[in-house]
């Protein structure tokens, strides 16, 4: 008889699944993968073979242009992984594909949740609370200071700077996956349905999320357009272009970018921010907690983020939990 | 305050200065008097509610959070007005109440005690959202720090109104919160009446001269006296002193209170007796010493023995009932001359003027000058009016170069505001000895200054990766990067294991290349006091 749960283990770079040999989310190249979501630091090239779901996977093969050894695995669905464990995806409502990994073996369950929120998303399906004994959460925005005010006064606030300043190009820093289209969708859906202008970088990952199901309207990029075009006008880039010379051909631009970091005003400013936007497809803190508290497992483990806090509130409301030092997962623009 | 909240906000992230200058004056444009009035003097600084400090605020926030919580939670946000603002527990039912206004707000905070404080500041509070939460604990605590100087905040009242900055700051200091009269006269009402007050005129200040030279035909040499720059004004019963940024200090130097003979307004600099800064009529001390003296809003006997102040007179603007401000430098010293005889000596003497053949000597004599700690020159074209703020080839200022050392980096704290994710601020150390035989570090010195974005950018991860320990928001590092400091002067300290404090240290090269044990010793350090 082994020892509870010992058949999972977090090393440095991933969590490992002893029995079947299978790692979740590794750092570094490895024969088996489980993969959350696509955004570069959880899903990484050259694994020799990657379980995740269909968007994910169409995801990495756009982001790695390749796609050998692609397992895909609808939400729901249980896979085999061998070794007495099986692994089910299920919807996380971070970005398109993204799921949380339900583990089982021998009566043991385990969830990884990835990155995962819980407010509404039209781009990605819904957050599904499963029960679990351990359950493996981020903490990205585990600090009670982070508290992301519903997505419709934030779109508000954008479009009122655009009405407010019509020779001005509004340039809204989002991250090119998940970001950006959810942006746009919720422009779309609050009744905005003029051109939205692209940065380059943003063409594929839109045309994705379209094939995909998620209409986001008209788009068309910044480098097909003329300056007069863009006065008055909404133009998305990622956040590393807000500050460079590309920004340059914006008529007299308003700098928002949409991250859950904006609520601090050390953050927005460090980046000459001047519009903030307080959009995170991130849980913060009341969805952290309140998801710990519905999942209600035996023990939480908390992997990436602001690990100190949230197991502070775990020590408050008596529960079991343990921090992991995970290596490699970044996420300073969401 | 609803008004108020959302101008601080807006001002906190406009970068432009320009759009900073158009928030502010259409704030004063639209919003309903006293408010604005209150609203200049929050973003002057110039409202002080004893009764609510920053302590206050975290013991209130201690009744309603985790200490722990609260505490990464400050050290994430870098603020405490900001991070309470933000942790503040909504409240669960509220009556409706009509909204605070910014008037109302200073009324009950210039009415609180400590000891009422605790309790009407939750009442405040709870009638607020995140943005007044915020505008109120800064109002209540002081030290705005939102980007905006004083003098920005009145040249936007000058750009509200179409008036002249310079007249605004004349003004500005003879008059009390609100400010009604200085916002009838912008409306175009009669000028306030200033007669018969001590009031302060706005300092004229030098450009540094980075290259080149000056021709000592059209401009005379003075020392450049390291102690803090003040304006003596005297009218009829009133006598004031006030600093470089217009404060009235008159209270910590009470002994020239009574010194000053006839009316006038002069301009020099205030030091403490000493031997460290050459002069005719006895030395002064070096800084250090005056630091004894400063921020004090009373000074006990011993005070007045042990560091006694004096004023080394650069220039007259009022004397003998005539404005010489419209004069040629050259006027005005011969005056200022003219009046020394008046003075009593044990409270003034005059700046002296450095004689040099040319522009070269005047170099070589402004070598010498850290021997006599003095921050460096001053030169003052002969014809020059006396005029409010810095005007280009009128002043000039030469500070000497600094004394450089190099030093091993041992620790890193995280920055505030704009720099709180960044490891920004630096502590720094000499070896005690060879570190070959056991020598080891001792701090000397913290710098937060002299180093490119970039550079700050690569610090970070420095720390962030040779990090041997970690105490709340400091990091102790491995001791392997060596940085040159460039400093002003140093002097001993008890304040310091290692007995010695610099003045003014900043990063002047990053030595990625210098091995640790190649950084200087502590003596070659302490060889540099000239205390």
């Amino acid at each position: 008889m082994t020892a509870p749960f010992s058949w999972i283990r977090p090393e440095p770079w991933g969590i490992h699944i002893a029995p079947a040999d299978v790692w979740v989310d590794p750092a570094r190249a490895v024969p088996r993968a489980l993969v959350t979501h696509g955004h570069a630091d959880h899903a990484r090239g050259g694994h020799g073979e990657t379980i995740a779901t269909p968007a994910t996977l169409a995801i990495m093969k756009l982001r790695y242009a390749t796609s050998a050894g692609a397992q895909p695995a609808a939400y729901g669905e249980e896979v085999a992984l061998g070794g007495g464990v099986t692994a089910t995806l299920l919807p996380a409502g971070h970005v398109l594909g993204s799921a949380q990994i339900l583990l089982e073996h021998a009566g043991e369950r385990v969830i990884i949740t990835g990155d995962y929120k819980r407010a509404p998303d039209p781009t990605c399906t819904p957050f599904a609370v499963t029960p679990c004994d351990i359950f493996i959460t981020e903490a990205t925005f585990g600090l009670p200071v982070f508290t992301h005010p519903p997505i419709g006064e934030e779109i508000g606030k954008l479009l009122a700077a655009r009405a407010a300043n019509p020779d001005s190009a509004v340039l809204v820093g989002a991250y090119a996956l998940g970001k950006a289209q959810r942006v746009i969708a919720e422009l779309r859906a609050a009744g905005h349905s003029d051109t939205i202008w692209l940065h380059g970088a943003m063409e594929k990952m839109c045309r994705l999320y379209e094939e995909h199901g998620v209409a986001l309207g008209d788009l068309k990029l910044v480098s097909d357009a003329g300056k007069a075009d863009l006065a008055g006008a909404i133009v998305i880039a990622p956040p590393a272009a807000l500050n460079d010379r590309w920004s340059r051909r914006l008529p007299n631009p308003i700098t928002a970018m949409a991250s859950g970091w904006m609520r601090v005003r050390g953050r927005a400013r460090q980046r000459g921010v001047e519009l903030p936007l307080v959009i995170s497809d991130h849980a913060d803190w009341n969805e952290l907690t309140q998801t710990i508290a519905e999942v209600n497992p035996a023990e939480t483990w908390i992997t990436h983020g602001r690990e100190e806090a949230l197991l502070r509130w775990c020590e408050l409301s008596q529960r079991r939990a343990r921090a992991l030092a995970l290596v490699g997962y970044e996420d300073e623009d969401d | 305050m609803e008004e108020f909240a959302a101008l601080l906000d807006a001002l906190v992230y406009t970068t432009s200065r320009n759009r900073k200058l158009a928030l502010i004056a259409d704030y004063l444009r639209t919003a309903p008097d006293p408010c604005r009035g209150w609203a200049m003097a929050a973003l002057t600084e110039s409202l002080d509610f004893a009764a609510v400090k920053s302590s206050t605020i975290k013991a209130l926030m201690m009744e309603r959070v985790d200490p722990l919580l609260w505490q990464l939670s400050r050290d994430f946000v870098g603020d405490t007005a900001e991070t309470a603002s933000l942790l503040w527990p909504e409240p669960e039912t509220q009556a409706p109440q009509p909204p605070l206004t910014l008037s109302e707000v200073v009324e009950r905070l210039s009415a609180l005690t400590r000891a009422s404080a605790p309790k009407e500041l939750p009442a405040l509070l709870d009638r607020l959202d995140v943005k007044g939460r915020f505008a109120l604990i800064k109002l209540a605590t002081g030290g705005m720090r939102i980007g905006v100087s004083a003098r920005l905040a009145k040249t936007g009242f000058a750009l509200a109104f179409g008036v002249a900055v310079e007249e605004v700051e004349e003004y500005w200091h003879a008059l009390q919160p609100p400010y009604p009269e200085l916002f009838a006269w912008a409306a175009g009402g009669p000028a306030p009446d200033l007669a018969g007050k001590a009031r302060f005129r706005p300092f004229m200040l030098a450009h540094p001269l980075e290259d080149g030279e000056v021709d000592l035909k059209d401009y005379a040499a003075e020392w450049k006296w390291d102690g803090i720059r003040v304006q003596l004004v005297r009218a009829g019963e009133e006598t004031r002193v006030y600093s470089r940024s217009g404060d009235d200090i008159s209270a910590t130097f009470p002994e020239l209170l009574d010194k000053l003979p006839f009316d006038a307004v002069l301009d020099g600099e205030l030091l403490v007796r000493g031997c460290a800064q050459g002069g005719e009529a006895g030395g002064a001390a070096s800084f250090n010493a005056l630091q004894q003296r400063l921020g004090r809003k009373t000074v006990s006997a011993k005070m007045l023995r042990e560091y006694p102040a004096f004023v080394r007179l650069y220039d007259v603007l009022l004397a003998e009932g005539r404005d010489w401000r419209e004069s040629p430098w050259e006027l005005r010293r011969a005056t200022l001359e003219s009046l020394m005889a008046r003075l009593p000596a044990s409270h003034f003497d005059l700046s002296q003027i450095v004689e040099a053949e040319d522009f070269a000597h005047l170099a070589a004599i402004r070598e010498t000058a850290r021997d006599e700690a003095i921050e460096g020159l001053m030169l003052k074209h002969r014809m020059s009016p006396y005029v409010a703020g810095r005007k280009a080839a009128l002043w000039y200022k030469w500070k000497r170069d600094p004394l450089l050392i190099d030093c091993v980096l041992m620790y890193a704290q995280r920055g505030s505001g704009k720099r709180s994710s960044f490891y920004s601020d630096y502590t720094f150390g000499c070896w005690s000895g060879e570190p070959e035989a056991g020598g080891e570090l001792l701090p000397v010195g913290k710098a937060y200054s002299g180093f490119t974005d970039a550079e700050l950018k690569q610090l970070d991860r420095h720390v962030r990766q040779h990090t041997v320990a970690r105490f709340g928001p400091v990091r102790e590092v491995e001791r392997r990067l060596v940085f040159e400091v460039a400093f002003d002067s140093v002097h001993t300290s008890k304040r310091h294991k290692s007995g010695l404090a610099m003045r003014f240290p900043r990063i002047h090269r990053i030595r990625w290349d210098k091995p640790a044990h190649e950084a200087d010793r502590i003596e070659n350090l302490r060889a540099l006091i000239r205390d």
